[in-house]
């Protein structure tokens, strides 16, 4: 026979997938929210986007060619997915050699310096993040507010929270936006964090793919409201109520697009009830007594750092898992 | 909403193409060559030597302990030798090679097909002529079947599970056995049913057979101990411990048999068999093959004699495709890539698949992005991803402790995972180490 076979075992055929599919949906999965930034903050939102996704694929390929010297990988498209994170999470109006920085520390120090792929133990593009926050403290809270492209500045929503220790909710309440303008984000804040409705767009996309799982923005956001919620029944007056927390700020992009990512969160479906509960309850409470913004960044970068002990301790349900109880 | 098991599972595309095609005999080869070892346990001793004339239906090999099986010949002619030959994964394995003279048959087996209904036997006679026939598990393990029906001390089975779901993509020769042979199968399910002791019996099929399934369900109505139950498609539902647990609720602990929760699991091929011996005195020589693939000709279900070559199958369907690229014994998920076309199909042998050279090469591995599929498919509830790891690094106590002994190496994980992890085959060395470790222990 003239044919050559291959021998060997099973299974012999293969789910027509691959990390480069995986990153490349993520980015799909992303346009409705870049189409709500450059709706919401104009072109310049454009400018800051190109330049983020092009120093976190500079970055890596330039540690991976001439740090390494190993192949370059960057066609997996997992620069691309950190890069246009980082630039959603940013305001739009920050100096473009900050973005660049912002992009070389996330790859550079949040990737490459772990690893690579799979290696790093937080989210790349929130570590980007937490370092141009305390970097760049002014340009990175300097909220540029929607549809006004003449370069008039304001608060965010949090903002105004935050800042409401003195005076109350109640003299605040003319000045917020409503629930509205916040779901389809007619608000000031980072580029992607403003449209709720763009990100659960998107979010609906990669849970119906597979490759998020819907437990994790459920449960992240339902653990915000719950501990947010407490404080606003106990004094209305001082707190903020449970939904507006929920649409506010980043807390909708992390809870999707943060919190989900596959590197930096458990393996089991339990560890990942277990993280979106931590980041939940950890925002709400940075949010609530914090003096920092970025409770979304932090509460996530927390329980980033958790995973391991998460995925040693909280296994997955075996089968028969309670014939295994009475055995011992 | 109907019944699947509870965790994991995967859903390929099932591409049965070789569905339509009714199962037609296969014309008797020149020669075959019967290997000694066909099932589980330790190989028949031969009984005949190079020149007896032996007819279809002799025994030729005696069982060789507790866990063992009859074989017999399947054709009539002379013995040509006893020889080595290659088993699927390519061990060589001691065979009769018989030259096939006319068609004769040993005396008592009857080849009507009259449909014999009264089962005369009590329940000893009937596992001793199960025995007798060399009847193994014809889904793949083919573990000896008298075996299951020895019902140890203290246990009290009240039902018998017959495997009808073929989950296996590309196979449908028990799904033309239970379109051809209902009759036969449910009267093998009876005498099944008498052999455990029980009342009840249940087949479990999926849902892509609804021919079937409407089939089994008029044909049993006769039968009030037998129920068909309609399964939900998912792989690997024909996993004895998924298939209990879909149709009867019951979970089979780690590391037990069925019989710890009151079950026995046969295929529906064994049950048809089991008919052919026990009421028409036919031992295990022949079985269902299907052998298909996207480019095979004639896709098809053979009755074939066991000891047939591979290549006497394939040239019957066609012929082997241009750009074939793997053979593979079984399904593609669980069955193995055989090397060498002029071995035999043996009583385990359920399909001959032919994959095309694009879908034969194995995709190139790249780093782990902790996804978390292959956690969340495994039917078992283990983390393949962390035992791959721990074998890796010759782990072995982590990975014995992280239960890689409870994985039946279905491949969900595997088939799902993005970074084409050789997630089953680092899994498979762990289990070997763990074995050998746990035999050195035991020996001290």
């Amino acid at each position: 026979m003239s044919t050559t076979l291959t021998a060997g075992l099973s299974p012999h055929i293969k789910r027509r997938d691959s990390v480069p599919r995986v990153m490349w949906a993520v980015s799909i999965a992303l346009i409705p929210v870049l189409v709500a930034s450059v709706t919401v903050f104009g072109p310049r939102a454009l400018l800051v986007l190109a330049v983020a996704v092009f120093s976190c694929v500079f970055t890596e390929t330039f540690v991976q060619a001439f740090l390494l010297k190993k192949p370059v990988t960057i066609s997996d498209g997992s620069a691309v997915v950190t890069g246009l994170l980082l630039a959603f999470n940013i305001p739009v109006s920050i100096p473009l050699w900050m973005v660049a920085v912002g992009g070389f520390v996330a790859i550079g120090i949040g990737k490459m310096a772990f690893g690579g792929i799979g290696n790093n133990p937080f989210n790349p593009a929130l570590v980007g993040r937490a370092f141009m926050t305390t970097s760049f403290a002014a340009p990175m809270t300097n909220w540029r507010l929607p549809l006004v492209f003449d370069g008039s500045t304001g608060a965010t929503p949090l903002g105004l929270i935050a800042n409401s220790a003195e005076t109350g909710m109640s003299a605040l309440q003319s000045d917020l936006p409503g629930y509205f303008n916040m779901f389809i984000g007619n608000i000031g804040g980072s580029l992607g964090e403003t449209s709720a409705l763009a990100i659960m767009i998107g979010g609906v996309f990669l849970i119906a793919r597979g490759l998020i799982d819907w437990r994790t923005p459920l449960f992240f956001l339902g653990s915000l409201a719950a501990i947010t919620g407490i404080f606003w029944v106990i004094a209305p007056g001082s707190y903020a109520d449970p939904l507006f927390h929920v649409l506010a700020g980043g807390a909708m992009i992390g809870a999707w697009y943060m919190a989900t990512d596959m590197t930096t969160s458990p393996m089991s479906r339990n560890g990942r009830i277990v993280f979106a509960v931590g980041a939940g309850l950890l925002t709400g409470i940075i949010r609530l007594f914090g003096a920092f913004p970025g409770g979304v960044s932090y509460g996530i970068l927390i329980m980033n750092a958790l995973v391991p002990a998460i995925d040693s301790h909280i296994r997955p349900k075996r089968f028969a898992q309670g014939a295994l109880h009475e055995k011992t | 909403m109907s019944k699947t098991f509870p965790m994991g599972g995967i859903h390929p595309p099932d591409t049965k193409i070789a569905a339509p095609a009714a199962i037609t005999p296969l014309p008797l080869p020149a020669e075959v060559i019967i290997p000694l070892g066909q099932h589980i346990g330790a190989p028949a001793q031969p009984i005949v030597k190079a020149g007896d004339k032996v007819k279809a239906g002799q025994l030729i090999g005696e069982t060789a302990g507790f866990i063992s099986a009859n074989i017999h010949s399947s054709v009539s002619g002379t013995v040509k030798k006893i020889d080595d030959v290659a088993d699927p994964s390519g061990y060589p394995k001691k065979a009769v090679y018989i030259t096939v003279e006319g068609d004769e048959w040993a005396e008592g087996i009857d080849r009507s097909t009259t449909l014999k209904k009264e089962i005369t036997l009590d329940r000893e006679s009937i596992v001793e002529k199960i025995k007798a026939g060399g009847i193994v598990g014809m889904g793949g393990a083919s573990f000896p079947t008298n075996v299951k029906y020895m019902v140890p001390e203290g246990k009290t089975p009240d039902t018998l599970v017959i495997n009808g779901v073929e989950c296996e993509p590309y196979l449908t020769a028990d799904h033309r056995v239970m379109l051809e042979h209902a009759d036969e199968m449910l009267v093998g399910i009876e005498i099944l049913r008498i052999a455990l002791g029980v009342e009840k019996a249940v087949i479990g099929i999926e849902e892509n057979k609804p021919d079937a399934i409407k089939h089994l369900k008029e044909r049993s109505a006769d039968y009030p101990g037998i129920t068909v139950e309609s399964l939900h498609m998912q792989y690997p539902q024909g996993a004895e411990k998924q298939l209990i647990k879909a149709c009867t609720g019951r979970e089979v602990p780690s590391g037990k048999l069925p019989i710890e929760v009151g079950c026995a699991v046969n295929n529906v091929g064994t049950a048809y068999a089991v008919y052919q011996m026990v009421q028409k005195n036919q031992p295990l020589v022949e079985r269902v093959v299907t052998v298909t693939g996207k480019q095979v000709k004639n896709p098809s279900n053979f009755r074939v004699r066991v000891g047939t070559s591979y290549a006497a199958c394939i040239e019957a369907a066609g012929g082997l495709p241009e750009d074939t690229g793997k053979v593979i014994s079984g399904g593609p998920m669980m069955g193995m890539a055989v090397a060498d076309l002029s071995i035999p199909v043996a009583k385990g042998t359920s399909g001959i698949l032919m994959l095309p050279k694009a879908e034969s090469v194995r995709p190139e591995v790249v780093h782990c992005i902790r996804c978390g599929a292959c956690v969340s498919v495994c039917p078992m509830g283990l983390e393949p991803y962390l035992i791959e790891k721990f074998a890796r690094a010759d782990k072995w106590d982590q990975a014995e402790q992280r239960a890689a002994m409870d994985c039946m190496e279905c491949g969900c994980c595997s088939y799902i995972c993005p970074s084409g992890r050789p997630l089953v085959d680092y899994i498979r060395v762990a289990k070997g180490e763990i074995n050998n470790r746990r035999r050195a222990r035991a020996a001290q």
